[in-house]
């Protein structure tokens, strides 16, 4: 723009787009009911059964969501609830097309998945209005800075305790009741903590640093926080045996340390901390060690046949462009409960093909630009950070699974938010959404008519002598 | 299930999760668009030395033809914009809309003036049932002026006419 064209900018009175969000949430529900007669259609050859019920119980639960935003959030972004009911929508009908497999759904296995996961959408919904309803506003949150870090820990820690299960210590079993992924809920917490302790020291972490090499080199003490995270990270890659958890919390807190002090150091050391950790605990520890030669060597035979990561690509590659078609695939093949958790999306690759794939990393990818969006648009430095820490922590997480099941980088033992079968992921998720979503409502909510005050200068009087 | 069925179902479903993609990217779009952006003329060479206070938005200049609401039929002389033409903002221009503008030092008004001898609320100009584009002076401390005469009740705007406040005039243009 030249120097003599400015411009002057009148804002159009800024709609609240519910009405936008409730057709979005119609076609969200019709999207996955289609989904569940196509799979039934093909699998059965009939209609399935729940069709009715189905479509009627996932649109009443988004109505419901719809509702409470209307009523306490409603000026929050339009995008977020539907594509959240979509993608849960679609992994319910994914497990219950998984679960039409005999051989993956023997009772040694669990049975089948899909009226659990119903239930746990239903509680992570319930969740999702919790937190609408009960937290006004997301500043509450910085109050407990420090609580929520003991919390984040404790919640991190507690796995060790318990025997690990599918070669990883990150259950937490409850005699009678079930399991409980802790790190799902810790992600959520620690991001609470890392935007209260960086909204107070983003200054030091940014300005009191000397430059060397073109880097930023920041005083030793201010090197302490982010060095104490990363043995944290070492710490549970070594104990719980967890690669993906470890990477998310050590890639969230870079994430949102770059964000608040704006210093591209802090990711270049990032980047050579966890180069070098990952390296040695590759190499060392045996359950990380398999990942990382099933990741270089796929096709090597291990106890007579391939591995899941060479099952998983050649889902893939059967796929195609447009897929076989929802039913039509062969994910059972991969073997265990992993099609329906860690390989979801490998299903989704081979019945939807690399289309329908591309479409839901895109809805991903809406659902963590408009969280960027909101961190943009909000006003204060603590939601700032929080909405880019909590859409930097969904979005790391979806790259580590999306990553690890398509061999970009070694499988781990994380969830793809809405999509894979586990309560506390769906659970966390939702209430990681209606977080974003009240932030977003406090970023748009429209200005309040100034106070009075702002213009208190008295106008001065044309005198006339 | 015949073989035919079960393509074009699995095709559609195809088509409806990309037809999903799309609107939500098209809501976003328009969501992008939240503010109008009028361009300044350059009438002072010092214009752009005011610093850009609210570029985050999408700099976007609506290309839409301007007709005053309420009348239903364009007036062949309406205005179709407000110009500063004197004091420190001179050179601004507001599209009239059919859109209530209100002057003075206070933030939230259309045009905010940077003028001591301006009130907070100073003037509204508006269009009335008829698009006609009546000035009224909201109490200010030192009135409004349209050409030389003080305003003490809403008064129609001619074209061309200059409205002074303090030491801002403002005109209405074709």
């Amino acid at each position: 723009m030249s120097a003599s064209n400015t411009t002057t900018i009148t804002s159009i009175g800024a709609p609240n787009r519910r009405n936008t969000e409730l057709a979005l949430l119609l076609f969200a529900v019709a999207i996955p009911t289609y989904a569940f007669a196509d799979a039934g259609l093909a699998k059965h050859g009939s209609v399935p059964a729940g069709l009715a019920e189905y479509g009627l119980g996932l649109g009443f639960l988004a109505g419901i969501a719809h509702l409470l935003v209307r009523k306490f959030a409603p000026y929050s972004d339009p995008l977020m609830l539907p594509i959240a009911t979509l993608l849960n929508g679609l992994g319910l009908v994914l497990i219950w097309r998984l679960d039409q497999e005999p051989s993956i759904t023997t009772p040694q296995l669990g049975g089948a998945m899909a009226p659990k996961q119903l239930i746990w959408s239903a509680l992570g919904l319930a969740l999702f209005a919790g937190v609408l309803v009960f937290l006004k506003d997301h500043r509450i949150l910085q109050r407990y800075t420090y609580i929520s870090m003991f919390l984040a820990l404790l919640l991190l820690v507690s796995p060790i305790f318990f025997p690990a299960r599918y070669g990883a210590r990150i259950w937490i079993t409850l005699p009678g009741i079930g399991s409980l992924q802790p790190g799902e809920f810790a992600k959520i917490i620690i991001t609470v903590f890392f935007s209260g302790y960086l909204m107070v020291k983003r200054d030091a972490l940014a300005l009191a640093s000397r430059r060397f090499m073109g880097l930023y080199l920041p005083r030793g003490r201010d090197l302490g926080p982010i060095l104490v995270i990363w043995a944290m990270s070492m710490l549970i890659l070594v104990f719980e045996t967890d690669l993906g958890t470890s990477l998310l919390f050590f890639g969230l807190f870079v994430i949102m340390l770059y964000v608040a002090t704006e210093r591209t150091s802090w990711i270049v050391f990032g980047l050579v901390l966890s180069g070098a950790g990952a390296f040695v605990v590759g190499s060392t520890e045996p359950h990380v060690k398999v990942r990382v030669q099933d990741w270089l060597h796929p096709l090597a035979l291990q106890n007579g046949g391939v591995t899941e990561t060479a099952q998983s690509m050649y889902a893939f590659g059967s796929g195609g462009l447009f897929g076989s078609g929802l039913g039509q695939g062969y994910s059972r093949l991969i073997g265990g409960i992993a099609p329906k958790s860690d390989y979801i999306l490998a299903t989704v690759g081979e019945e939807l093909g690399l289309a329908g794939l591309m479409a839901i990393l895109l809805l991903y990818a809406l659902l963590i630009e408009r969280g960027i969006r909101t961190a943009l648009a909000a006003r204060d430095p603590f939601g700032k950070l929080l909405a880019i820490g909590l859409s930097g922590g969904f979005a790391l997480q979806v790259f580590v699974v999306a990553g690890g099941v398509t061999g970009l980088i070694p499988l781990t033992g994380m969830t793809m938010p809405f999509l894979a079968q586990g309560g506390s992921s769906v659970i966390a998720n939702w209430a990681l959404v209606a977080i974003l979503l009240r932030i977003s409502d406090t970023a748009r909510r429209p200005a309040p008519a100034p106070a009075p005050s702002p213009d208190a200068e008295a106008t001065q009087v044309v005198r006339t002598q | 299930m015949s073989e035919l069925t079960l393509t074009v179902m699995r095709l559609g479903f195809l088509a409806v999760l990309w037809l999903f993609v799309i609107v939500a990217v098209q809501v976003i779009r328009s969501d992008l668009f939240g503010t109008r952006v009028t361009q300044r003329g350059a009438r002072r060479a010092d214009g752009g030395s005011r610093p850009p206070q609210q570029r985050q938005q999408q700099v976007q200049q609506q290309p839409r033809h301007q007709q005053p609401q309420g009348g239903g039929r364009q007036r062949r002389n309406a205005p179709t914009k407000l110009v500063v033409a004197e004091g420190s903002l001179a050179g601004t221009t507001v599209a009239l809309q059919g859109q209530t503008i209100t002057l003075g030092r206070a933030h939230d008004s259309t045009i905010v003036l940077d003028d001591d001898y301006a009130s907070s609320r100073h003037a509204r100009i508006y269009p009335d049932v008829d698009g006609q584009w009546i000035v009224e002076d909201l109490g200010s401390t030192n009135g409004t002026y349209l050409d030389r005469n003080r305003l003490t009740t809403p008064t129609p705007v001619p074209l061309g006419a200059p409205i002074r406040i303090g030491k801002t005039v403002i005109e209405l243009r074709k």
